[in-house]
């Protein structure tokens, strides 16, 4: 009988080994289309802009002529805007996640909301721009400032910043609760002592990407209004103000070969930027993993 | 407390979580500077029964009990008792060792900074670990991660990490069952040495570890409907040597469990 059952396996070898080999090739060459176009659009638009980026386009502003056209106005205008609607994400964010991971009791109504924050991150970030233009700028009398802008897109990456945040709360291993609750801790001195320090590194991951995805953002703030050509630097919250992106834009739409050049020169800045900001949000987590781990 | 005999007494505690009951009717006492073992097979409820001592319990969104746990004399669950409040008189140690991912001498001195200690935390640092037997171990090396350590000693460290609040009794919830045998060995050398100063309640699975370090063991068994009940409270060894009951003696015997 055993030898019967031995010889219905047909074990086909060569063709099992076949079949990974192309497996791995299609994973290899999917990589490839990934990279490669992300590649060939940044050779282009590095070929099309590094000779404007120089000091000179850093520090001026924009111009009718496009050999004079700089990026200032719309470089100081996006670390503002990024910066505050970054740190108000990060602070109502963590504070909402804490809320619904340790605070709110475990029904019906925690899960709904759980599954509209879901919900609020799919939704069309120019959605944002309207309700941004309805309640900060003409509501709240905010006008088509720094400050209406900054609290349009820290609503926009809210959802994402909770989401994250939870995921990294939740991530913490009940026993630390229990040990901290066990020594007489309180609930507050528990999370605040205990849960935060080691979710730190997941929800700064959150915040990166988040504000990754707003400094790219450009359609909520033209909907609320702001500006395209702007010859200032901001010198408040209650500023006008443009963005590296929408300058971008607004340069790309011009017929003058110029413009276009000094669009190209404009993506770099924004990479730029927004590599460094993603650089040291990683800094800081590692160097918050390593004071863990240590 | 009125007498010095018994510093946690349970009156006809009934756990349920959610509707379905899963202690019923125990009646235990726990005596002053003396360890008590809580034995029985798996699923018979000694981790809850230790968990209602501290109110940890509470936790868990579907838990509530009914008759009482004193603690000192004083009714635990009375609705005016903070579980905050309490906790600290009553170290927990736990199954697995869970050492905070902070340094050794912060795991040690948590407790006593979020109860507000003022007095010499160098010192009662160094007390807790010594109390725990680990000082040896780890007095050049309070500064590293408490994860660098070994199961052994994290465990210990757990339990210097109770000391450190001044408990009145500390609980231990299978604390060796995540251990070898030389790191069990040192831990229940260890309960011994610390049973001059504190009561002890340990939860184990382990019938020959109750019999070497208890005084006294408890003996939970669940009945047909799975509601576990005390089936015999006694001295150790009259447990070990003299049950009362033959449930109790077919589970020491390796009979069932």
């Amino acid at each position: 009988m055993a030898q019967t059952l031995r010889d219905q396996f047909d074990r086909r070898m060569d063709r099992r080994r076949l079949y990974g080999h192309i497996f791995h090739a299609l994973c290899l060459i999917s990589i490839f289309i990934g990279l490669g176009m992300l590649a060939v659009l940044l050779i282009d638009i590095f070929l099309d802009g590094w000779r404007r980026v120089n000091w000179e386009f850093l520090t001026s502003f924009p111009s009718r002529k496009p050999e004079q056209a700089g990026i200032l106005a719309a470089l100081f205008g996006s670390i503002y805007v990024i910066g505050l609607a970054g740190a108000l994400a990060f602070t109502f964010g963590v504070a909402a996640a804490i809320y619904l991971e340790e605070y709110a009791a475990r029904n019906w109504l925690a899960k709904v909301i759980q599954i509209n924050i879901g919900n609020l991150a799919g939704v069309p970030s120019i959605v944002y721009g309207i309700l941004g233009l309805e309640i900060f700028v003409r509501y709240l009398a905010l006008g088509k400032s720094v400050l209406a802008g900054s609290f349009t897109l820290a609503l926009l990456v809210l959802p994402i910043v909770i989401i994250a945040s939870e995921e990294a709360i939740r991530a913490v291993p009940p026993s630390i609760r229990e040990g901290g609750y066990a020594l007489g801790a309180t609930r507050w001195q528990t999370i605040w002592r205990l849960v935060l320090p080691q979710a730190f590194p997941g929800i700064l991951t959150g915040v990166i990407l988040a504000v990754s995805r707003a400094i790219g953002e450009t359609a909520p703030l033209i909907v609320m209004g702001a500006l395209t050509f702007v010859p200032f630097t901001p010198d408040g919250p209650m500023s006008r103000f443009t963005v590296l992106p929408i300058q971008i834009f607004n340069w790309v739409s011009r017929p003058q070969e110029g413009f276009h050049e000094a669009a190209a020169a404009g993506i770099i800045i924004l990479l730029v930027v927004l590599l460094s900001m993603n650089a040291l949000a990683v800094l800081l987590r590692n160097r918050f993993q390593r004071r863990l781990e240590g | 407390m009125a007498d010095n005999a018994s510093i946690i007494e349970t009156r006809n505690l009934n756990v349920f979580y959610g509707r379905t009951c899963v202690i019923s009717g125990v009646d235990m006492e726990v005596e002053t500077h003396k360890i008590t073992a809580i034995i029985g097979p798996s699923g018979s409820g000694k981790s809850t029964l230790l968990r209602c001592f501290n109110r940890m319990n509470d936790l868990i969104p579907s838990f509530h009990m009914s008759g009482s746990v004193l603690f000192g004399g004083q009714d635990l669950y009375d609705a005016s008792v903070d579980p905050t409040e309490i906790r600290y008189q009553i170290g927990m140690v736990f199954q697995r060792p869970n050492p905070f991912p902070k340094s050794i001498y912060d795991n040690v001195a948590f407790g006593p900074r979020v109860n507000g200690f003022r007095g010499d935390m160098n010192a009662l640092v160094e007390d807790s670990i010594r109390r725990a037997a680990l000082w040896d171990e780890v007095k050049d090396r309070l500064k590293e991660s408490a994860l660098s350590l070994s199961g052994g000693q994290q465990q210990r460290l757990c339990i210097a990490r109770a000391l450190a609040v001044q408990p009145r009794i500390i609980l231990m919830d299978e604390p060796c069952s995540a251990l070898d045998p030389i790191s069990t060995l040192a831990i229940e050398e260890l309960m011994r040495e610390l049973s001059n100063d504190y009561s002890i309640v340990i939860v184990t699975h382990n019938m020959q570890q109750a019999a070497r370090v208890s005084d006294f063991t408890a003996f939970l068994n669940p009945r047909e409907d799975k509601i576990a009940e005390l089936i015999e409270f006694d001295e150790t060894r009259q447990i070990f040597t003299n049950p009362k009951d033959e449930r109790t003696e077919a589970y020491i015997t390796g009979r069932f469990g």
